[in-house]
């Protein structure tokens, strides 16, 4: 049964998907997507034009497998972790078995060196369904409000 | 050859620390003293001889400003500008200053305008640039107002020359940069056409901050050498190109290339196997192999084409993602990387969806790319104490010429050569 979509439910899909990139376990972090999905990385002012270039872009689920065996793999880029801190999820939609939600947040990327600055804020537009016993991704539009990105974005949002 | 002063900070007058004069070191254009990536007066001087100077700045994109009233603003070097599509149907450019007290005349990115007015005291101007109304010039109830001399037309943001090449927008503020065909050179334009051959649509901006100063990036860009040695995302997995060729072109001045590689065209098939494009083994493999689907859309089995232009353009194919970038200075250790991601206007909706698929290739989360966004700051932070010292650019010899490889750095040697003219140093 998947049951139905509650922002209990919905608060701790969130929990757990930041939780995922912050302690570095990239490689489940597919998992909290459908096949096919959309995820994307955009900016306020992109979103705002109808521009459908991402950052990232990723319509699959092999996709975002990819960009996590890149990481790890083929990508050099300096030792870093995000801490993501979440605003309260605003539920726009929801039939039960699918919902879209907005959830605001702030990114502070940690580097090797201790260097500590907030790399991103922004909204995160979800179009979430129920299914097993989960909730996952249908959608996941990472709008950050600032069309300006420092260095390089390794990790995603 | 003329000297410049450095100043080199003094410690309590230790003897040892002198000031002293730093020269370009010997050994022609293998040699890049660091300080060159420091020095405050490089800095400021830049702006007057590069920007400012005999050269063509990439200010926009032609589809940006494609309605009458169409305006955007960005920079020429440090110099903000508004670029503008006035009703004659030309297009002007002029300084974001306003001819009263220097304030910016447009504040946002861009827009449509019929005209222009200065928040400070409403100084009014045309979409040339040109003054047209200062706010109470006449005085109030035959009070006050403009002293008698004044003459509007004596005052206004310095205007800019034009040009426009294949869908580009290029600004100069010198009467003495050659035509923009001359400039570009013959292989670096016909290069150009090839891509932007059709009218464009914009489907993204971004802004990648990069950690150094401009000139690491645009050596970065014009750099073959390191291609296949820092960015490992094709090897890693093993995506091998068959029968791949590759090669460069340089122009006369040195300041503008386009390296590239493709494979002979087989087959007529519009798929991968036609640009030799696959993955050779399972365990690292990609599971989505839909990001090596690619359109050898140009006819050619080119399915890379990096080209820059000198001062601050890069014009990216990298199979089917297109992009410009422009490339401005925002102090010593900063550096702002504009994206702009392109297609084509008659796109089939197969063809948008690729090329969004492909933009993972490059910009600043790019899987071949993302890497120098950060290595410029690698060397940043390397050379902080190393002033006196220099960079070793010897691969492929010493010549600036075209070369049949892409294990040269002949291109960033060109890039000394143009930018050493510039500067007379």
């Amino acid at each position: 049964m998947a049951g139905v979509i509650t922002l209990e439910r919905i608060l701790a899909l969130q929990a757990a998907y930041i939780r995922c990139i912050d302690h570095n376990e990239l490689e489940a972090w597919p998992e909290f997507f459908l096949d096919p999905c959309l995820y994307k990385v955009t900016t306020a002012e992109n979103h705002k034009l109808g521009y459908q270039s991402g950052i990232i872009y990723a319509d699959t689920k092999g996709m975002l497998i990819d960009r996590v065996a890149a990481l790890r793999q083929a990508n050099i880029y300096e030792k870093q972790n995000y801490r993501h801190i979440l605003g309260l999820s605003d539920i726009v939609k929801n039939d039960g078995g699918e919902a879209k939600s907005e959830t605001p947040f702030m990114v502070v990327r940690i580097m090797h060196d201790g260097r500590s600055d907030i790399f991103a804020t922004g909204l995160y537009l979800d179009t979430i369904r129920a299914t097993g016993s989960d909730l996952k991704f249908v959608q996941r539009i990472v709008v950050c409000d600032s069309s300006r990105i420092d260095t390089l974005m390794a990790l995603p949002l | 050859m003329v000297a410049v002063n450095v100043n080199v900070r003094t410690n309590g007058g230790a003897a040892t620390n002198a000031e002293q004069p730093m020269e370009w070191p010997q050994g022609a254009l293998t040699r890049v003293p660091f300080w060159i990536y420091q020095s405050p007066e490089i800095y400021a001087a830049e702006q007057r001889r590069i920007y400012e100077g005999p050269v063509w700045n990439y200010l926009c994109l032609e589809a940006e400003v494609a309605e009458p009233g169409d305006y955007r603003t960005t920079f020429v070097g440090a110099m903000p500008v508004v670029i503008v599509h006035d009703f004659d149907q030309e297009i002007y450019a002029f300084e974001n200053r306003c001819a009263h007290r220097g304030a910016l005349i447009a504040l946002d990115s861009g827009g449509k305008a019929r005209d222009f007015t200065c928040v400070y005291h409403a100084w009014n101007y045309d979409l040339k640039g040109n003054l047209k109304a200062v706010a109470f010039e006449d005085g109030v109830a035959g009070k006050g107002g403009m002293g008698k001399t004044f003459c509007r037309s004596d005052h206004g943001p310095r205007k800019l020359r034009i040009a426009s090449f294949a869908g580009l927008v290029f600004g100069s503020l010198s009467d003495d940069v050659p035509p923009i065909e001359e400039y570009l050179g013959e292989e670096i334009a016909a290069k150009i056409k090839r891509v932007l051959n059709k009218p464009v649509v914009v489907t993204g901006r971004f802004t990648q901050m990069l950690p150094n100063n401009w000139k690491l990036y645009f050596e970065n860009v014009k750099d073959t050498y390191h291609a296949s040695l820092l960015h490992t995302f094709f090897t890693t997995f093993r995506i091998n190109r068959l029968t791949q060729r590759g090669g460069m072109v340089i122009d006369e001045s040195g300041g503008n290339h386009a390296s590239f590689s493709f494979v002979d065209k087989k087959s007529s098939e519009h798929d991968y196997a036609a640009l030799g494009l696959r993955s050779e083994q399972e365990d690292f493999a990609l599971k989505d192999t839909n990001l090596l689907e690619t359109i050898d859309e140009f006819g050619d089995g080119c399915h890379m084409q990096i080209l820059t232009v000198y001062p601050n353009l890069v014009l990216q194919q990298i199979q089917n993602a297109l992009a410009v970038r422009q490339i401005l200075p925002k102090g010593l250790n900063e550096t702002a990387l504009n994206w702009t991601t392109i297609g084509f206007a008659d796109d089939t909706p197969e063809m948008k969806s690729r090329r969004l698929r492909h933009n993972n290739l490059a910009g600043p989360a790019g899987y071949v790319s993302m890497e120098d966004g950060a290595v410029g700051g690698f060397v940043q932070r390397g050379i902080a104490a190393a002033s006196g010292e220099r960079a070793v650019i010897e691969m492929g010899g010493s010549s600036t010429t075209n070369e049949g490889t892409r294990a040269t750095e002949a291109s960033v040697r060109g890039f000394w050569k143009c930018y050493r003219a510039h500067m007379g140093i």
